[in-house]
C-alpha cells in the first residue's frame, strides 16, 4: 500500500523532474512502439511522449500487436535545401527516411540528420548531437493550430457576417459575442484606456480565442498539447513583448531607463532592473501558460494511468473506479483552467500595453 | 536532491502568498460584497503573477 | 531548463509565428473589425434610442409644463376679465345710482325751484287780484257808497263770490 503510493507521488514529482527519468525513457519509447504499457517507466515514458509534439497523428495504438491506429502528416524539412515527405517514411520512429539524398531519423520527437543506417551520436547527457535540420513539418501541433485557426476564422467569420442580417446574433454567436464583449470591456478597456484600446483589441481577441481553443482542444481525447508546448508559448509572448515595446510611448521608455522623481544614483541602479523587469513580464506569460497546461495534462494522464498502477493493491474495479473519479475531478477543473489561463494572458497583455502608452500627466 | 528542496521552498512562498491573497480578498469581499467583482480580478492577476514568479523558478531550478 | 531548451523546436516556433500572424491578419480584417463595428453601431443606436426616449420625455414634461402653464394664464386671464367686468359693471352700477340719485336731485330741486316760482308768480298773482279787487271794491264802493247802505253789502258778497269761483 505505502509502497503504491510512493509510487504514485514518484509519478507527480516527474512533472517536475522530468529530466530524472531521462535514462529510462528511453526503454519507455520502446514499449510505446510495441506491447502494453504497464509499468512505471513505461507509463511516465508514455505521458511525456504524448506531452511531446509529434510528426504523426496517433489517436491510439493497440495494445498487444504495438499497431499504431492513426495517419501520417507531412515532414517538411529546410536542410540546404526543401525536403517533403510523409512521416510513414519514419515509421514511428523505427526506421530512417531519405530525402533527396539525406538521411533523418526521429528521436523523441526531434528530427536528426544521420547517416544512411540511421547512427546517432550521444554526448554523457544523452542528448543526441547530430545536426538538427530546421522542422518546419505539419505536425501535430501544428495540425492542431490549423484547426484552431479554421474554427476560429469559421466561428467569428460567421459572426461577423450575421450582423449584416440582424444586429442580435443567433445561435453560437450569442454565446460568443458576449465574450468578445468581455474582452473589450473587462480586459482592454479599464487596462489600456479609452483613447488606444481599440487598436490592440484584434491582437487580444485572437491571442484569447486561440489560447482558449487550444487549452480546449488539448483536453479532449485527441490530445493536442499544443499550448503546453514551450515554442508556442514563447511565440505568443513574445508578440505581446514586440507589441508592447512598440506601443511603448516616451513615459514608458522614460521610467525604464531614467526613472522621473528619484536621486540619479537610483535611477542608475533602477535601470537595469527595469530593463529585466521588461523581460521577466513576457518570459512569466509564456513560462506560466506553458507550466500550467503541461501540468494539467500530465496530472490528468497520471490520474487516468492509476487505473493500471493501483491495480495490484485495489483491485482492477476499484481502482478504475478512483482514476475515473479522480481524473473527471481534475478534468473539470482543467477546463476552468483553460479558460483562467486564456483569460490571464489576454488580461496580462493587455496590463503590459496599457502601462507602456500611459501617460503621466504628473511628475 | 537540491533542487527538489528549491521546490518545497517555492511552494511554501508560493503558498504563503497565495493564502495572504486570497485571504485578503475574501476579507475585502466581506467588507464590501458590491467590489466582489473588482476584487476578484485584482486577485487572479496578482495570483497569476505570483504563480509566473513560482514556475518561473521552478522550471530555472530544474 | 536545458530540458526545456532542448525540447523548444525552431521549426514549431516559426510555423506558429506564421499561423498566428495570418490568423490575426484574416481574423482582425474578416472578423474582429466587422464584430466591434457591429457592436459600436448597436451600441450606438441604443444609446441613441435611450438619449432619444429621454428627450422625448422631456420634451413631453416640457409640453405638460408649457400647457399647465398657459391654462393657469388662460384661467389668470379669466380672472382679471371678470374682475374687470364685475369692476366696470359696479362702476357703471354706481355711476348709474349717482346718476339716477342726481336727477331725482335735480329733478326734485327744479320741481322745489319750479313750485316756488309758481308759488311767487300765483302770490304775486294773487296779490294784484286782491289789489285790483281791492281796488275795484274801493271804487264801486266809492261809486255806491253814497247811494244804499244794502246795496253796498251785497256788492260786497258778489265780489266775495266771484272771488270765490275763481
Amino acid at each position: 500500500m505505502s509502497k503504491k503510493i510512493t509510487s504514485l507521488l514518484s509519478i507527480l514529482t516527474l512533472l517536475l523532474f522530468s529530466s530524472l527519468t531521462f535514462a529510462s525513457a528511453s526503454e519507455g519509447e520502446q514499449a510505446s512502439n510495441g506491447g502494453a504499457v504497464d509499468t512505471q517507466e513505461e507509463i511516465t515514458a508514455y505521458i511525456k511522449h504524448h506531452l511531446q509534439d509529434s510528426h504523426d497523428f496517433t489517436l491510439f495504438t493497440l495494445g498487444e500487436s504495438g499497431k499504431h491506429i492513426g495517419f501520417p502528416l507531412p515532414v517538411i524539412l529546410w536542410d540546404d535545401g526543401l525536403h517533403v515527405f510523409m512521416s510513414s517514411k519514419f515509421h514511428h520512429g523505427t526506421t530512417v527516411a531519405e530525402s533527396n539524398g539525406n538521411y533523418y531519423t526521429v528521436y523523441h520527437g526531434k528530427i536528426y540528420k544521420t547517416n544512411a543506417e540511421g547512427e546517432l551520436n550521444f554526448d554523457e547527457e544523452h542528448h543526441p548531437t547530430n545536426a538538427r535540420p530546421l522542422d518546419l513539418s505539419i505536425t501535430k501541433n501544428v495540425v492542431g493550430m490549423l484547426f484552431a485557426g479554421f474554427l476560429l476564422i469559421y466561428l467569428f467569420g460567421s459572426l461577423a457576417k450575421s450582423y449584416n442580417k440582424k444586429s442580435i446574433p443567433t445561435g453560437v454567436g450569442r454565446v460568443l459575442e458576449p465574450l468578445v464583449i468581455y474582452v473589450r470591456d473587462e480586459m482592454a478597456r479599464p487596462n489600456i484606456g479609452e483613447k488606444y484600446y481599440e487598436r490592440y483589441m484584434p491582437f487580444l481577441l485572437t491571442a484569447f480565442f486561440y489560447i482558449w481553443i487550444l487549452n480546449l482542444m488539448g483536453l479532449t481525447p485527441l490530445g493536442f498539447n499544443v499550448t503546453g508546448n514551450i515554442a508556442v508559448t514563447v511565440c505568443l509572448a513574445l508578440f505581446t513583448f514586440i507589441i508592447v515595446q512598440f506601443s511603448g510611448k516616451k513615459d514608458y521608455w522614460k521610467h525604464i531607463f531614467w526613472m522621473p522623481g528619484v536621486p540619479v544614483p537610483m535611477k542608475i541602479i533602477l535601470m537595469p532592473i527595469e530593463v529585466l523587469g521588461m523581460l521577466t513580464k513576457p518570459f512569466a506569460l509564456l513560462i506560466r501558460l506553458f507550466a500550467n497546461i503541461t501540468a494539467g495534462h500530465f496530472v490528468v494522464m497520471s490520474l487516468i494511468a492509476l487505473t493500471i498502477t493501483m491495480k495490484a493493491s485495489f483491485g482492477p474495479v476499484a481502482a478504475t473506479g478512483m482514476s475515473l473519479v479522480l481524473a473527471l475531478f481534475i478534468t473539470v477543473i482543467e477546463v476552468l483552467v483553460a479558460f483562467l489561463q486564456a483569460y490571464i494572458f489576454t488580461m496580462l497583455s493587455a496590463l503590459f500595453i496599457g502601462m507602456a502608452v500611459e501617460e503621466h500627466d504628473h511628475h | 536532491m537540491y533542487n527538489l528542496i528549491g521546490a518545497g521552498l517555492i511552494v511554501i512562498g508560493g503558498g504563503i502568498g497565495l493564502g495572504q491573497i486570497g485571504g485578503k480578498a475574501m476579507e475585502g469581499i466581506a467588507r464590501q460584497p458590491e467590489a466582489a467583482g473588482k476584487i476578484q480580478t485584482a486577485m487572479i492577476i496578482i495570483g497569476a503573477l505570483l504563480e509566473g514568479l513560482a514556475f518561473g523558478a521552478l522550471i530555472l531550478g530544474q | 531548463m536545458d530540458q526545456l531548451l532542448n525540447d523548444f523546436s525552431p521549426g514549431l516556433f516559426f510555423m506558429q509565428a506564421f499561423i498566428f500572424l495570418i490568423l490575426l491578419f484574416l481574423l482582425a480584417k474578416f472578423a474582429w473589425k466587422p464584430i466591434i463595428q457591429s457592436l459600436k453601431i448597436r451600441e450606438e443606436s441604443i444609446q441613441d434610442a435611450l438619449d432619444s426616449a429621454e428627450r422625448a420625455k422631456e420634451e413631453m414634461a416640457q409640453l405638460k409644463a408649457d400647457n399647465e402653464k398657459l391654462l393657469d394664464e388662460a384661467r389668470q386671464q379669466r380672472d382679471t376679465i371678470l374682475q374687470d367686468a364685475r369692476e366696470v359693471a359696479n362702476g357703471i352700477r354706481e355711476e348709474a345710482k349717482a346718476d339716477a340719485t342726481k336727477q331725482t336731485d335735480k329733478m326734485i330741486a327744479d320741481a322745489r325751484a319750479a313750485i316756488e316760482v309758481e308759488k311767487q308768480a300765483a302770490m304775486a298773482e294773487v296779490r294784484t287780484l286782491v289789489a285790483e279787487l281791492s281796488l275795484q271794491v274801493a271804487e264801486k264802493l266809492l261809486k255806491r257808497k253814497l247811494d244804499d247802505e244794502g246795496a253796498q253789502k251785497e256788492l260786497i258778497s258778489d265780489f266775495i263770490k266771484d272771488v270765490k269761483l275763481n
